[in-house]
């Protein structure tokens, strides 16, 4: 019997939803409209997609959403957090919170230490675990927090204290009550890290609204399946761990389209642009998984280091305004945005937007009335496309990780604008079903291990070391639910640090494989 | 004397990054630091020398060790106070005022979050004005004033105050004291007078990396004329506009080695390379120096202008190469051995750039 797979995807606007088989074919997708609660536009996409389909055949279902992110953003329903660092003596001249915007500081921000702990670079401790402090802290947290975040000194090379100091926290408010601990969450960056678990605590009941929602809505169709989540770096997690670790799908949407995008191209390099109404987003796919970004990400106004998908934002879209200034034209930034279904020149409006000049010069057909655009001139048509072809040129180029070249995946409603051909550009590609291709890639994902530490190479030298950290990766892929004999690696980072004796090395290293049956 | 407020400090950091020419630390963790002792202590005044006793002591400090063992082991406090004070008690004389040695990365700012809790000034010179990977690397062992004696601390009580027979052993003894001390301490050393700050540092360096980050947040801003007067305040110029072609990075010694070459935007027979140890070092474009250490080498995106770190460099980068001359006090006698070419290895001549030194 052939097994199938569901993925939907939440975005701002439409809830998507695929059936995909074995063969990675799309049997079924719907759209719907995104819910206020969005586990209504859930239940809804997965009752239309299902229909026809035999229930029994479904194994999985994968779950990718921006909900997390979106309280964040809008400061919804975050809960208050107890903020608990083990490094003093260390740290203490960086408060934590310090930077916060000021009103996601005082939502969620509740009483705050820094206790004895921590370690070294060397792996000595700063401070013994300072035991009696974390109880004292317990005490002040008690009804005033909902939940409580611990980060550690290089937790990410040892995370036994931040165990520890679980293991305390539930002795003292019961197993049951929400503790975060930063190695779960982040990489190297103490500050980065800790803001990261403070945010994912305040998620918590947000989490569980979604995971239980989505669960409740695969129930009450009768479908007994597994259920996952997306990750910001497109690999699943199950939905009892999502509850935990919600912070970790905040960059999911854009990673489901580009990898969607890919796999319904059938390729696993390449770049892909997704053009939408006000903006163009570019991003990188290196053996399936979107190359990340080295810079801190803020989430909400909030640095943090997480993994997330490399893109490149421009302001050029279907609605993009075209403006003439003289002999010259100037095209945006600004858009009509969604709007342009009834405020272009093609769908009977007054505003000139980069689709008039796409339906003028050929590029888009069958939407909108051609003569509405006859009186444009031939001049501000070819004036503004080579201003597209400029700024879509520049986006790939800046995108690209060789000079080799290599081919562009189109998505999205303005993913007409796309010149045919571009200098370094293989060729161009709009693959069958992209405008469920977020859906589609969460229906794909597969799950994944990674590991970040620094090693010495003078010690043990650098092959060794690698085929560690390679080692250590695969296992953590195959805990995780992957099938120990389709695990690879997925990416090899080695960045050398200065100063460090011994050859110190940073090696990140990810592996990746579909999930075991 | 002027009161420094957040909106400076904000420009300052923006300064201190580009003057960190690539290297130096980021400078983030070290603005939260100032931000919280200002919070906690009080502003910050900046002196010039003419408004200090001239026979008043000044001490240094700056942050040593590693930047990535800082992100993990954020600093605490006692460990740059701590070395003032060391270094104060064993001079038997109290400071009239704090000094950046580094006005170039995260050491800029450090002096600022141990004068808001000392309750003492900061004076306006340092001994770079950009951003060095060794101890020794200053305008100070040009005019002959010693490092020593030098003390280095950690956050959890250990301090050493050390004597050496010259600045390059000063170097080698700090660097093997951090590496037990965690690798995220505080140093302080040329300790001098006023006068001495007057005759042989750099005048002005704090104030100067305010102006210029003033100038360069107006070029991200977008301002009309930002970036000729962001230049012409500099006396810098961009050299060379194009993109990142290929990034070569290595670990030898310690130091974070690399070469970085860039195809010219309008002219792909042009092809400019840069040379990585720490800091960007020097510019050779089709063969020839065009920028040498010890003036500044600054690359910038392109399009919005943040000075890019060597960490951040990446393929297909757009961005403009910007030289600036070092300050005119580098201009003496010793500077070649000391901080040109040749003191890293590179067999090229100093280029010297900009107008009368």
């Amino acid at each position: 019997m052939s097994r199938l797979k569901i993925g939907i995807d939440v975005g701002g606007t439409n809830t998507d939803a695929v059936v995909v088989d074995e063969d990675g074919q799309v049997i079924a997708s719907t759209k719907a409209a995104t819910t206020l609660d969005p586990s209504d536009g859930i239940a809804k996409a997965l009752s239309e997609v299902i229909t026809g389909i035999d229930k029994k055949k479904i194994t999985q279902a994968m779950l990718g959403t921006t909900h997390p992110a979106n309280a964040i953003i809008q400061r919804r329903n975050l809960q208050t957090v107890g903020v608990l660092r083990l490094a003093a003596p260390s740290s203490l001249a960086i408060r934590p919170g310090a930077a916060w915007p000021k009103d996601l500081h005082s939502f969620v921000i509740g009483p705050s230490a820094i206790v004895g702990g921590g370690y070294e670079y060397d792996g000595r401790e700063i401070a013994p675990l300072e035991e009696r402090a974390i109880r004292e802290f317990a005490q002040k947290c008690k009804g005033k927090v909902s939940a409580i975040a611990v980060s550690c000194a290089f937790a990410p090379a040892n995370y036994e204290q931040e165990n520890r100091a679980g293991a305390i926290l539930a002795e003292e408010l019961g197993a049951d009550f929400p503790v975060s601990l930063s190695h779960q969450v982040g990489q190297i960056g103490l500050l980065e890290r800790e803001n990261a678990t403070i945010l994912n605590a305040s998620l918590f009941g947000v989490a569980e609204g979604v995971v239980k929602g989505f669960q409740n809505a695969l129930k009450s169709h009768g479908l007994v399946v597994a259920s996952f989540l997306t990750q910001n770096d497109g690999t699943l997690m199950t939905a009892d761990e999502a509850i935990r670790l919600p912070i970790l799908t905040v960059g999911s949407g854009p990673t489901n389209s580009m990898r969607g995008a890919c796999a319904l191209a059938k390729l696993s390099n390449a770049l892909v642009i997704d053009v939408g109404g006000t903006s163009a987003d570019c991003g990188i796919l290196v053996d399936g998984f979107p190359r990340e970004s080295a810079a801190a990400i803020e989430v909400g106004g909030v640095r943090t280091n997480f993994r997330m998908p490399d893109l490149i934002s421009i302001g050029l879209g279907g609605g993009t305004i075209v403006r003439q200034e003289g002999e010259n034209i100037k095209c945006g930034p600004d858009s009509v945005g969604y709007k342009v279904i009834s405020e272009a020149l093609i769908t009977g409006g007054r505003t000139l937007t980069l689709s008039d000049i796409s339906t003028k010069a050929g590029r888009l057909t069958g939407f909108g009335d051609v003569s509405k655009v006859s009186g444009l001139s031939q001049d501000v048509v070819s004036k503004a496309l080579a201003w597209v072809d400029e700024q879509i040129q520049h986006l790939c180029d800046r995108m690209k990780a060789s000079r080799s070249t290599m081919p562009l995946i189109a998505v999205g409603g303005g993913s007409h604008l796309i010149p045919e051909s571009i200098s370094g550009i293989a060729e161009v590609i709009t693959p069958k079903h992209h405008s469920v291709a977020n859906a589609f890639g969460a229906a794909i994902a597969e799950a994944s291990g990674t590991v970040d530490r620094v090693y010495r190479y003078a010690e043990q030298g650098r092959d060794a070391c690698i085929d560690e950290a390679r080692r250590l990766a695969t296992e953590a892929a195959v805990r995780a639910g992957a099938e120990a004999k389709q695990v690879r690696i997925t990416a090899v980072i080695e960045v050398p640090m200065s100063y460090l004796p011994g050859q110190g090395c940073r090696v990140q290293v990810k592996a990746a494989g579909p999930l075991a049956n | 004397m002027r009161e420094l407020t957040l909106d400076d400090l904000d420009d300052m950091v923006l300064g201190a990054t580009l003057l960190g020419t690539g290297g130096g630390g980021d400078p983030y963790i070290a603005r939260l630091m100032v931000r919280q002792a200002m919070e906690d202590f009080g502003t910050v005044k900046i002196a010039t020398p003419s408004e200090l006793d001239p026979d008043g002591l000044v001490l240094t400090v700056a942050v040593i060790g590693a930047p990535t063992v800082i992100s993990e082991k954020v600093p605490a406090g006692p460990e740059f106070t701590g070395v003032v004070k060391a270094l104060a008690s064993y001079l038997g004389k109290k400071p009239v005022a704090i000094m950046p040695i580094e006005v170039g990365g995260m050491n800029t700012l450090i002096p600022l979050a141990v004068a808001a809790e000392l309750g003492l000034p900061v004076i306006d010179a340092d001994s770079m004005r950009r951003a060095f990977p060794q101890i020794e690397m200053t305008v100070f062992t040009l005019a002959g004033i010693p490092a020593s004696p030098m003390s280095v601390a950690d956050e959890k009580g250990n301090v050493m105050v050390f004597e050496t027979i010259n600045n390059q052993m000063a170097e080698k003894l700090a660097r093997s004291a951090v590496m037990q001390l965690g690798l995220a301490n505080g140093i302080s050393c040329y300790s001098m007078t006023v006068r001495q700050v007057a005759e042989a540092g750099i005048q002005g360096s704090m104030s100067y990396c305010v102006e210029l980050g003033k100038r360069l947040m107006a070029v991200q801003r977008g301002e009309a004329g930002s970036y000729d007067e962001f230049l012409k305040f500099a006396e810098a110029e961009i050299y060379f506009s194009g993109k990142i072609i290929d990034l070569d990075r290595r670990t030898t010694d310690g130091f974070a080695k690399g070469t970085v070459v860039i195809e010219h935007m309008k002219d792909p027979d042009r092809v400019m390379r840069v040379e990585i140890q720490n800091e960007l070092l020097i510019a050779v474009e089709n063969g020839k120096p065009i920028i040498t250490t010890p003036d500044l080498i600054c690359i910038l995106d392109y399009e919005n202008a943040q000075p890019i770190t060597t960490e951040t460099l990446a393929y297909g980068q757009r961005v403009n190469v910007i030289g600036l001359p070092c300050a005119p006090e580098w201009h003496r006698p010793g500077m070649m051995e000391l901080v040109g070419p040749s003191a890293f290895g590179y067999e090229v001549p100093y280029v010297k750039m900009g107008g009368e030194k």
